[in-house]
């Protein structure tokens, strides 16, 4: 048997690795188990020349197309929206476009502004010193002054706008809509040792140069030099539990395969909104029939995606292409309720700067855009290096029918039962996605795209995994407390979008991170008294 | 399995005809065929965990087409392909992307497009920052975000 250590982390990802950096300066034992490995940046994509091929196979972001060995598989095949992540030390922001905005104020607080769905039990305030730091340790640029959000202060200068931003920013300027440089891990300056951005133009399939961040170049090696350690190619099957209803480890099987036992005083789960419920239902005993920390039921419901509408289109000059990192910029403009939409809540505009000549010529051959035959070249040279986009980001509100549970059928390499995700876009959600696309075709005109198409919802967009664990005051009406602690098990914590109570209508890897770090700053104040 | 036996004789025969159909050659830009020697020689050694729909891909315009596609006159060969677009599903996308792929990777062909013959990685690429008095107007305007309520502490 393993020793014992102080707290067992589970997952390397976004927020694991914040938890086991901000617990570090307690010198407990500290261990986390990953199922991937340490990724190796002389073998990502951007090194060679099939880079663009390659997101078709081994750097897919779907799972289930990747398919590598520390991948397990997900039955979405109920579900409009297929998951996305990726499993490694940095989890999935090895593969995230970097784009870092955080909730509004607004998010926080659904129904007791707009009456829907519930209001969260933390609010934007006190997350904001850990927001901050998030920033710090990330490495965030951007620029602060956007009237559409409270201030920020991030440490590097903002990515140039490049030619697709600028005449995106005109189209804009040219409606009267808000539009603001994103904010963005990718570092524009030289920034703790990484280098700046130097545009390969690849940030999704992991960055060779460095530049974008994630944690396994972040919070890792600090968190590795103050003591944490961090085992890879360990799958936990399991949390166990004794008769007294606390946590006393996990199972998982190590690099070789081989069953084994780690106990632990504190287990903390950060394994994403899919991952997390489906250990949670693996956990069941005769305790807890119905899954580990689940006398609410609430385990795996209530799902939350954040639909994507993207359009696209085409102009008279070149534009960035593949040669700058993805996004540039964001608007806010169809954020915050208007009932006059038709909806509640309402979505982030996230804007493109274009792609390289595989992946246009796949997506134009498949819209009927380019043509077999005599025509093709004509057409590819009209289309390769002229694209410019855009995505509206829907605030999916949590319905509890939108659920992940363990599929009867399917399991990953180590016979551990494998997810099934069953999902619906629900009635607001559909009449945002509708609002963003035409909103998108306007911005698209006035910006002189002509050919406009769109992809509504993108089909592999599954990238936010949220509200699977949610916190709450109420045990039955939630999985964890405010302070991210199992209503059920007392030694237990989720730190990752399972506890986010709604969506909001951003990318919300900054503030999964900031959440994280929140959670292991109330531990620390509580250490005490941590199991009261 | 090698590259060689990824696929039959035939079905590299067809892959050949029905890659020209998709992009053939053109005087005009200067560029081969996607039947070129080489350009079919990267898609074979490179087919990986495309094979098996690249297989099913080609057992499918076999059918459509009874015969190997180079017999066909260019009429029919035409109509079978428009076939195979439409029914073809996953198997005829895979098939298509994999041509695709290996064409705009070809030296000749990202030359053509006046693409620089090399990875992204490490040389990477300028951008240019843009005209930032865009931003004038946005910065005009008076804050827009919507104030919340702090929570009622418990």
């Amino acid at each position: 048997m393993n020793d014992p250590v102080d707290v067992l982390i589970i997952g390397a990802g976004a927020s694991g690795a914040a938890v086991a950096w901000s617990l570090a300066e307690t010198r407990m034992h500290i261990l986390c188990l990953e199922q991937g490995d340490w990724m190796n940046p002389a073998q990502y994509p951007s090194v060679g020349r099939d880079w663009e091929a390659r997101a078709y196979g081994d750097y897919s972001i779907s799972p289930n197309i990747r398919a590598r060995p520390e991948d397990y598989p997900v039955n979405d095949d109920n579900s409009p929206i297929k998951v996305v992540n990726f499993n490694g030390v940095g989890g999935s922001t090895i593969m995230y476009t970097a784009h870092f905005p955080r909730l509004h104020p607004s998010d926080f607080r659904v129904r007791t502004l707009d009456g829907v769905a519930e209001d969260w039990p933390i609010d934007y305030d006190t997350l904001a010193p850990f927001f901050a730091e998030n920033d710090r340790m990330m490495g965030v640029s951007g620029l602060a002054g956007d009237p559409a959000f409270p201030p920020t202060d991030p440490p590097m200068p903002p990515l140039p706008l490049g030619r697709s931003g600028t005449r995106l920013a005109k189209a804009m300027n040219k409606l009267g809509w808000h539009w603001w440089p994103s904010d963005t891990t990718v570092a524009t300056v030289d920034y703790e040792g990484r280098a700046r951005c130097i545009n390969l133009g690849h940030c999704t399939p992991a960055c060779a140069q460095g530049a974008k961040a994630s944690t396994d170049i972040t919070y890792w090696p600090v968190a590795l030099r103050a003591g944490v350690e961090l085992r890879t190619h360990c799958r936990v099957r399991e949390i166990t539990t004794n008769g007294q209803g606390m946590a006393t480890g996990v199972v998982y099987y190590d690099k070789d395969g081989v069953e084994q036992f780690q106990p632990a005083e504190v287990v903390v789960i950060a394994c994403n909104g899919v991952g997390t419920p489906r250990l949670l239902l693996n956990s069941a005993s005769g305790r807890s029939p119905n899954g580990l920390a689940n006398s609410s039921g609430m385990v795996g419901k209530n799902l939350m995606f954040h639909p994507y509408a993207q359009a696209y289109g085409y102009v008279d000059e070149p534009t960035d292409s593949n040669r700058a990192p993805p996004t540039c910029l964001w608007s806010k403009e169809f954020y915050e309720t208007d009932p006059s939409r038709g909806f509640v809540r309402g979505y982030a505009l996230q804007f493109g700067r274009g792609i390289g000549p595989v992946t246009e010529a796949v997506t134009s051959e498949a819209k009927g855009l380019l043509p077999w035959g005599a025509g093709h070249h004509a057409a590819f040279r009209r289309l390769n290096g002229h694209r410019l986009g855009l995505s509206a980001i829907c605030e999916d509100l949590p319905e509890e029918h939108n659920r992940v549970t363990l599929d009867p059928v399917l399991k990953d390499s180590h016979g551990i039962p494998a997810p099934r995700v069953d999902y619906t876009i629900g009635e607001n959600s559909a009449r945002m996605l509708e609002h963003g696309i035409a909103r998108a075709r306007e911005i698209l005109a006035a910006a002189g795209a002509t050919d406009i198409c769109v992809n509504c919802p993108i089909l592999y967009g599954g990238w936010h995994l949220l509200g699977t664990a949610r916190m709450g005051v109420d045990p039955e009406r939630s999985v964890v407390n405010e302070w991210g602690r199992s209503h059920d098990v007392k030694n237990l914590f989720v730190v990752d979008g399972s506890v986010f109570v709604t969506s909001g209508g951003v990318n919300p890897t900054s503030t999964i991170q900031a959440i994280a770090l929140y959670i292991a700053d109330q531990m620390k104040q509580r250490l005490a008294n941590l199991f009261d | 399995m090698s590259a060689e036996t990824a696929l039959s004789s035939l079905q590299r025969d067809d892959l050949r005809v029905v890659a020209a159909m998709i992009i053939p050659a053109s005087e005009q830009f200067g560029v081969p065929g996607a039947d070129d020697a080489a350009i079919q020689a990267d898609i074979l050694v490179t087919l990986g965990r495309d094979a098996e729909l690249v297989r099913e891909a080609l057992d499918h315009l076999a059918h459509l087409a009874g015969m190997p596609l180079a017999n066909l006159g260019e009429t029919v060969r035409e109509a079978v392909a428009r076939q195979f677009r439409a029914s073809g599903g996953a198997a005829a996308a895979t098939l298509t992307r994999v041509v695709l792929q290996c064409y705009y990777r070809d030296d000749r062909v990202l030359r053509s497009l006046g693409l620089e013959l090399r990875p992204p990685f490490p040389k990477g690429y300028g951008l240019e920052q843009g005209d930032w008095s865009l931003l004038d107007p946005v910065k005009a305007r008076p804050s827009m975000w919507r104030r919340a309520p702090s929570r009622t502490p418990d």
